[in-house]
């Protein structure tokens, strides 16, 4: 097991590399650049500037200086927008609010989505399944940036509950519709998984032996039918889970929470080389971890899975 | 009384192009101790017919009719109540044993978790029992192998942990559903030995369910033949295989593989009904050497003709000899 894991990370290294580079390239090979924007800079102050963050040099060596910095020193370099902010700064201020709102909502969507499916799966057909199907297509078809203005429209405007935007650790109040935001979609994927799994299990001959053991069907549920019935969910959540606690550029900008989702849409457009490229590994870094965490949940789960 | 007494039992399943009769108006008597053999092919309602007694039928299943266990009427009981006849009262062996078991759980687990729940047992009393019982199976280490999940066994011996899962509650009744069918043959043989071991000692009723009538031959006292959902003939087996009195019968055995000389296979001409809607007739006559009219338009009443024997055909084989 320890020897899987140590393969699976040391395979993430080049992984990473590739990732990094082809990234490098896109990023580069897109038109325009950092300092391009409406108002006409003098040529010599753009020779300049270019000369400032390295873009003169060709792009091997950018490449290698960036890598070398990234791995050396553990500096992702300046911001090329924010004149006095590093991505590493960018990353530290933007991150926590994007880990904090998006571990909720994943809590949330799973825990309301597991059950969501679970119920509909075993009440098929009744007003009970009917329901959680609908929730979930509700849930499904309602895009957040349609989501977030009606919650304020709600929550701020009408009944004064909660901030309309903005972020504080200290008080959920200003967590609670960025979550709500964020999950309902994902819990909506999560119960339609869920729920076709479970019939899918519930179907299964291992399942008619649990019943011929006379064992109450709480038990059948809870002990032969959620593990395999959950295998499906967990290879989505592990995807899922990376996307989530990288923010959401709908939250971020409706709620001005202040997360990287918008520092990474911002950068793209701005072609902030620096801050995009930092995210992107961030990215691909949990990614990476999260696909093994997932191998290592199967395994768990899944006898006949040895590493 | 009869232990298990099953009488007009009807078997439907709602499906998108109708309902399908899966079986149709069966009866029988199971006594205490006896050996039961139904036997026909797939299709034939046999396995249904199995599951409807313990509740076990799929979703979209409806069964009707009566099922007396001790006198007590237990189909379509409340679960709670089935709950404490299954596997404690009435237990059942599946067909398929690579997947009846369930591949995430261990042995132990599996086994121990019928003990707690019917004999109120500790975890710990009930994984001993369950040693003992893959012991009388003849699971080789079976105090360390319970320990395994069912993938870590072969095929042969997880279905001998079927059985002995089956057996824990030492149960009155054991349904058997087609218990060697996805075993190789040498297998099939071992398996069916020591089915007929345990069963002498243990002193229950087994109803076997099979297509294979050499199964049946070896194992059981008295056979019921099924085609189409409904009871074809019913007798003790030695009648059964020296005079076969109906002609699906008739056309079961010629189509059995035979070591003596000169003799050949001849397989039943033609495919299994179609089950969707109500029968009319006699389901088999499509197929049937000695069709006659009536045969299409009226299922023959099931009786007795012989001692124990009994048949539902408009023209059984001794008539048309005669």
């Amino acid at each position: 097991m320890i020897v899987y894991i140590l393969k699976r990370l040391a395979i993430a290294v080049p992984t990473l590399l590739v990732l990094i580079i082809a990234s490098f390239l896109l990023m580069h090979a897109a038109p325009g650049g950092p300092f391009t924007s409406e108002r006409q800079v003098p040529p010599e102050v753009l020779a300049n500037l270019n000369a400032k963050y390295g873009l003169d040099q060709p792009l091997w060596k950018q490449i290698a200086t960036y890598l070398s910095n990234v791995v050396m020193h553990f500096d992702f370099g300046p911001s090329f927008t924010y004149k006095d902010r590093s991505v590493n700064d960018i990353i530290a201020q933007g991150f926590p609010v994007t880990l904090t709102y998006g571990s909720l909502s994943f809590i949330a969507a799973v825990l309301v989505g597991v059950s969501l499916g679970v119920t509909a799966a075993i009440k098929r057909n009744s007003w009970l399944d009917y329901f959680a199907v609908g929730i979930s297509i509700g849930a499904q078809v309602l895009p957040n940036f349609v989501m977030a203005p009606i919650l304020v429209l709600i929550f701020t405007l009408t009944l004064h509950w909660l901030p309309g935007g903005g972020w504080s650790f200290d008080d959920p109040r200003f967590w609670i519709m960025p979550v709500v935001a964020l999950s309902t979609s994902y819990m909506a994927s999560i119960a339609r998984i869920t729920r076709s799994s479970m019939l899918e299990v519930l179907n299964s001959n291992h399942i008619r032996t649990a019943r011929a053991k006379g064992l109450p069907s709480r038990k059948i549920i809870l002990r032969h039918a959620l593990k395999p019935a959950l295998l499906p969910v967990i290879s989505y959540l592990g995807p899922a889970f990376v996307s989530m606690i990288t923010g959401s550029v709908i939250v971020d900008v409706y709620f001005t929470t202040g997360g990287i989702g918008k520092s990474f849409v911002d950068s793209a457009l701005n072609r902030d080389y620096a801050v995009m490229m930092g995210i992107t590994i961030l990215l691909g870094t949990l990614t990476i971890l999260f696909n093994l965490v997932v191998d290592i949940i199967y395994g768990w789960i899944d006898p006949k899975i040895r590493y | 009384m009869a232990l298990l007494d099953v009488r007009d039992l009807n078997v439907r399943f709602a499906t998108q192009e109708g309902a399908v009769h899966a079986v149709n108006g069966v009866s029988f008597a199971l006594e205490a101790g006896e050996t039961l053999g139904i036997v026909g092919e797939s299709g034939s309602g046999k396995s249904q017919l199995a599951f409807s007694i313990l509740g076990l039928l799929a979703a979209n299943g409806r069964a009707s009719g009566s099922v007396a266990f001790e006198g007590r009427e237990i189909l379509n009981l409340p679960e709670a109540q089935l709950n404490k006849i299954r596997a404690d009262r009435i237990a059942m062996v599946f067909q398929d044993p690579m997947t009846a078991l369930n591949p995430y759980m261990r042995i132990s687990d599996q086994m121990a978790e019928t003990l707690m729940q019917h004999k109120g047992l500790s975890k710990r009393d009930a994984v001993a029992q369950a040693v003992v019982m893959l012991d009388a199976v003849k699971i080789p280490d079976a105090k360390n192998r319970v320990r395994l999940f069912p993938h870590e066994f072969s095929g042969g011996m997880r279905q001998r942990v079927m059985i002995a899962m089956a057996l824990l509650c030492k149960p009155d009744v054991l349904i058997a559903d087609e218990p060697t069918t996805a075993l190789d043959v040498t297998v099939q043989a071992q398996i069916m030995d020591l089915l007929g071991e345990l069963r002498r000692e243990l002193g229950m009723a087994t109803v076997l369910i099979t297509h294979d009538l050499g199964v049946v031959a070896g194992f059981c006292e008295r056979a019921i033949v099924m085609y189409g959902g409904q009871v074809m003939e019913q007798s003790p087996i030695d009648p059964l295989f020296a005079q076969p009195t109906h002609p699906y019968t008739r056309g079961l055995l010629a189509a059995l593989p035979r070591l003596d000389a000169n003799s050949t296979m001849t397989p039943i001409r033609g495919n299994p009904p179609n089950m969707t809607g109500a029968p009319t007739g006699c389901p088999f006559c499509p197929r049937c050497d000695f069709v006659e009219d009536i045969c299409a338009v009226k299922m023959p009443p099931l009786t007795t003709f012989a001692a124990g024997r009994a048949r539902a055909c408009h023209r059984p084989i001794e008539e048309v000899a005669a």
